[in-house]
């Protein structure tokens, strides 16, 4: 299977190389529709939903999931969709290098709205952690909710998902990677360096 | 990287490294609060030994923004020269457990001689002539931010090359970033020696301010007429000031660039420092984000990061 | 033995005065070289196997630091690192804490001396204070046997007042020797001015500041007809008008330090201060040209000025730091990389400084019978590295810190008492 890289975000850092398919790019758009739904069935609508990415593999999938809302709902309702990096709330600068990949871009103030915070995998929860204090800088949301593509267990922090795409039971030295074409299942070979 | 002592020892891929890390904290500096817990538990020490208000509250304002703690060592040169050398002021402060010493000195050097004396991260502030590696960051910033990108641009900068350590600096970091740099300064205001310096020379202001870009003023100091640098500031603004007649000859997108404080009615006419074209407090501005994120940089690594 | 041994002999090396070399014993007593020949015997035997036993070197600049800057160096200290280094007489430079300039203090420095590991012989000023304004008393400090007079660490600005001074010593039967630095040109610089000082934002000082006083000095010196001597040459025009001065046959001799043929002015790049010095490192043609002057006999001597500071004021920055460095240990190896043959190196060291600094009668050589023993046996192949802590000076400023050099004075005889055995001193 082909490698893909992934830029030194925590924990991971290196290569990755795929082993496993476990969901195709079929599987995604119908858990992304499902999410939908549930995000609309639970907070009896759309109304002051706003949803944010995380950087950077939820960013795809944020922007997705508000297209597929509006589309949902319909009448020409329009859902208001950023994108946060928290590089600068993780509790690990210091211990590796951690670099901003994108600029935090919200432009609603948040005070009164629901967040749905968006990622690409559930793992440790330390990024969620660090995205709930970086959200409190933005105004005081009245409810945050988590949609995640994939949950991966071994939580280190109190967090849970309210969407999940899929649970994945993994090994703590496995990697997950979610891209256009799916999710697959690997590992990260450390040693070997990202290609320029 | 574990200091930032000049652009030259920095590169191009340093530099936009940096400019983009800028970015962010732009971002944060917008937000109601401007404040990430990024730097929490980091101690930064302001230690300078030339007064200077602005830099200094620049560099204080930036750390605070990412929620370092700040402390501040002024050094008047005369309790210096009671006796405490430089290497036993410095070991103190950093025994008093500090993350980072920002220096500013009126001697050359002096970062790196500090760097090699202690553990902590050394930002130069400015040495003496020799460099001011945040001001070049923070004037190569705002240029990208203004026009997009330096690559082919033409800059002029006018004025005492020979005592700048901001000219230096900027010199380093426009070229490396592919701009192409013209000085403009009488013969007594350049370095003797101008071999190696990827740069053009001209004494005829205005006719470089015709094909430029950005013009970038340098401070004039009243000091230099007594040395016998220049006959009197009167000529200086008639040959290489940017009065009202000259700032007409500038393009419709160029800028005026000064890195403060100004001496209005000297290098630069009073009217012009306050027209759209001229930056200058944009510069201010991005001083503060920049500063940041060469202490985020610098701060967030694992300590035993490769030295600069 | 019914006879009386000798005190001394210097066994198996091969004897290099002016007059020739050849494998020689040395006998001492007495102070004195008592026989030069094959098979001798002493008391005490300082092997020589393969090295070379000359005339104790002659220092004409050394900056030895008592009265005044005691933290730095001391008469005795200097005098230790002098022994180790093969030189068995320095010329004490007068910038001291009181200078120089007067009986009272060279009888100071004189009782210092007598203890000394080396022959110390104090210069004197040549204006009051080194001030620049007034003579200093040349005659009553000539009286005490000065025989070299320098305001060193600044040269005499004022041009009819130097005159004077050459006028003066002339009837004296002394020589002034000048540390050319014209002020107005060199104030405020702190290394050459060039494209170093340009690169590293550090303010100059240009070759021309010392230039201007080399040509004046040697006009005066045609003037009056005095002797001058030409301390620290640093600069390629400098050794020219020198060279030029002679073919004229003006009484004017020279010398360099080993730091200006050896190092340039890129070593001050990471602004470390013991690259600092006056006058400073230069270009590399600078180092071409006194290079070729002292094996083309333009430049007389080599004088370490031997400079040194303590830790803690050499520990500021580059601009505040004193200029200086140490030369008495590494002068001899560092000599030995200019590729000349060593009767050329001998003479640079020993008998031509010994010449300039009058001191012919008890230093210089030759290696004979009568001749006091002032002597010291080189063992040029002898391979070591420049570690600051173990020198014998009280200071550490060193330029070549961690060098790996070749040449060592092995032992060192000061009027027949050995003072450096097998690489260490006796006291």
């Amino acid at each position: 299977m082909a490698e893909r890289e992934r830029r030194i975000t925590p924990p991971y850092g290196g290569v990755f190389v795929a082993r496993k398919r476990v969901m195709d790019a079929e599987a995604v758009r119908r858990a992304v529709t499902r999410i939908a739904h549930e995000v609309i069935e639970r907070n009896a609508g759309l109304t002051d939903v706003v949803i944010i990415g995380l950087q950077t593999g939820g960013v795809p999938l944020a922007r997705s999931l508000a297209e597929t809302l509006e589309r949902i709902e319909g009448n020409g309702v329009e859902v208001p969709c950023g994108s946060l990096d928290v590089a600068f709330y993780r509790d690990d600068i210091g211990l590796r290098p951690v670099m901003p990949e994108a600029v935090t871009s919200i432009a609603v103030d948040l005070t009164g709205k629901v967040v749905v915070l968006v990622d690409d995998v559930l793992f440790t929860g330390r990024t969620i952690r660090a995205a709930l204090d970086a959200l409190t800088d933005y105004g005081r949301p009245k409810a945050v909710q988590l949609a995640v593509m994939i949950d991966r267990g071994h939580r280190e922090l109190p967090i849970r998902p309210d969407y999940v795409g899929k649970n994945l039971p993994t090994r703590r030295d496995e990697a997950v990677d979610v891209h256009s074409d799916g999710v697959d299942l690997g590992d990260m070979i450390n040693d070997r360096k990202p290609r320029p | 990287m574990k200091h930032l002592l000049s652009i030259a020892e920095l590169g191009r891929d340093g530099l936009e490294e940096l400019l983009d890390l800028t970015d962010s904290m732009i971002e944060v500096a917008e937000r109601r609060i401007p404040k990430v817990p990024a730097l929490r538990g980091k101690t930064v020490v302001s230690l300078f030994y030339e007064d200077s208000t602005r830099t200094r509250l620049s560099f204080e304002t930036a750390a605070k923004r990412l929620s370092a703690d700040t402390m501040n060592f002024s050094v008047s040169t005369s309790s210096v020269k009671k006796g405490e050398s430089l290497r036993d002021t410095v070991l103190t402060i950093e025994a008093m457990g500090v993350d980072a010493i920002v220096v500013r000195h009126p001697s050359a050097g002096v970062p790196w001689q500090i760097a090699s004396w202690v553990d902590a991260s050394v930002i130069n502030a400015g040495d003496g002539w020799h460099e001011h590696p945040t001001q070049a960051l923070l004037d190569s910033y705002t240029i990208r931010e203004r026009l997009g990108s330096l690559t082919d641009r033409h800059i002029a900068i006018v004025g005492d090359i020979k005592h700048s350590r901001v000219a230096r600096s900027d010199v380093f970091a426009f070229t490396a970033l592919g701009a192409h740099v013209t000085l403009v300064a009488p013969p007594t205001l350049l370095p003797p020696s101008l071999e190696g310096w990827p740069v053009a020379v001209s004494h005829d202001l205005d006719s470089v301010l015709k094909t430029v870009d950005v013009v970038y003023l340098l401070r004039m100091q009243k000091e230099r007429q007594s040395e016998a640098l220049l006959p009197s500031l009167r000529e200086y603004t008639a040959q290489y000031g940017l009065t009202r007649e000259r700032a007409r000859l500038l393009g419709e997108d160029t800028l005026v660039m000064h890195p403060g404080p100004m001496n209005r009615g000297v290098e630069i006419a009073a009217e012009v420092a306050d027209l759209p074209r001229a930056v200058i407090t944009r510069q201010v501005a991005n001083g503060v984000a920049v500063r940041s994120a060469v202490l985020f940089k610098l701060l967030s690594e694992p300590d035993g990061g490769s030295d600069a | 033995m019914a006879a009386a041994m000798p005190e001394l002999v210097i066994r198996g090396g091969t004897v290099i005065d002016e007059s020739g070399s050849r494998r020689a014993d040395v006998a001492v007593d007495g102070g004195v070289v008592i026989a030069v020949g094959d098979g001798l015997d002493g008391r005490t035997v300082l092997d020589a196997t393969g090295c070379v036993v000359s005339a104790g070197f002659v220092d004409l600049h050394t900056h030895l630091r008592q009265p005044g800057r005691e933290e730095a160096e001391t008469v005795e200290t200097g005098s230790r690192a002098a022994a180790l280094g093969g030189f068995t007489a320095v010329v004490a430079m007068p910038n001291t804490e009181p200078a120089i300039d007067s009986a009272g203090v060279v009888r100071e420095v004189l009782d210092w001396a007598a203890k000394a590991l080396c022959d110390v012989r104090p210069a004197g000023a040549i204006t009051k204070g080194r001030a620049g304004t007034e003579l200093a008393p040349m005659a009553e400090m000539a009286e005490l046997g000065v025989r070299l007079f320098t305001d060193d660490g600044s040269g005499v600005q004022d041009s009819r007042l130097m005159r004077r001074a050459l006028e003066y010593a002339s009837a004296l039967g002394v020589t002034l020797a000048q540390h050319c630095e014209d002020e107005g040109l060199a104030s405020g610089g702190h290394m050459h001015e060039g494209e170093w000082s340009s690169r590293l934002g550090v303010p100059g000082i240009p070759a021309e500041a010392e230039e201007l006083m080399v040509a004046r000095d040697i006009a005066l010196c045609r003037l009056t007809g005095a002797p001058v001597h030409f301390l620290h040459l640093s600069t390629a025009r400098s050794v020219e008008m020198i060279r030029a001065a002679k073919a004229e046959g003006l009484p004017v001799t020279a010398e360099a330090a080993p730091h200006h043929f050896t190092l340039t002015h890129a070593a001050v790049e990471r602004y470390d201060t013991v690259f600092k010095v006056n006058p400073p490192l230069r270009t590399d043609g600078d180092v071409a040209a006194v290079r070729t002057g002292l094996a083309d006999g333009t430049i007389d001597a080599i004088a370490t000025d031997h400079a040194p500071h303590a830790q803690e004021v050499k520990e500021a920055a580059f601009d505040e730091a004193p200029p200086g460095m140490l030369g008495l240990e590494t002068a001899l190896p560092l000599a030995l990389r200019l590729g000349l043959p060593i009767e050329r190196v001998l003479a640079l060291l020993s008998w031509n400084p010994a010449r300039i600094a009058g001191l012919t009668a008890e230093h210089g050589g030759p290696i004979a019978e009568g001749r006091p023993a002032n002597v010291t046996v080189l063992d040029l192949g002898h391979a070591w590295t420049v570690e600051p802590e173990r020198l014998a000076s009280r200071s550490r400023n060193t330029p070549y810190a961690g060098w790996a050099l070749t040449g060592r004075a092995r032992h060192t005889v000061l009027r027949g008492e050995p003072v450096v055995v097998e690489f260490e001193p006796t006291r």
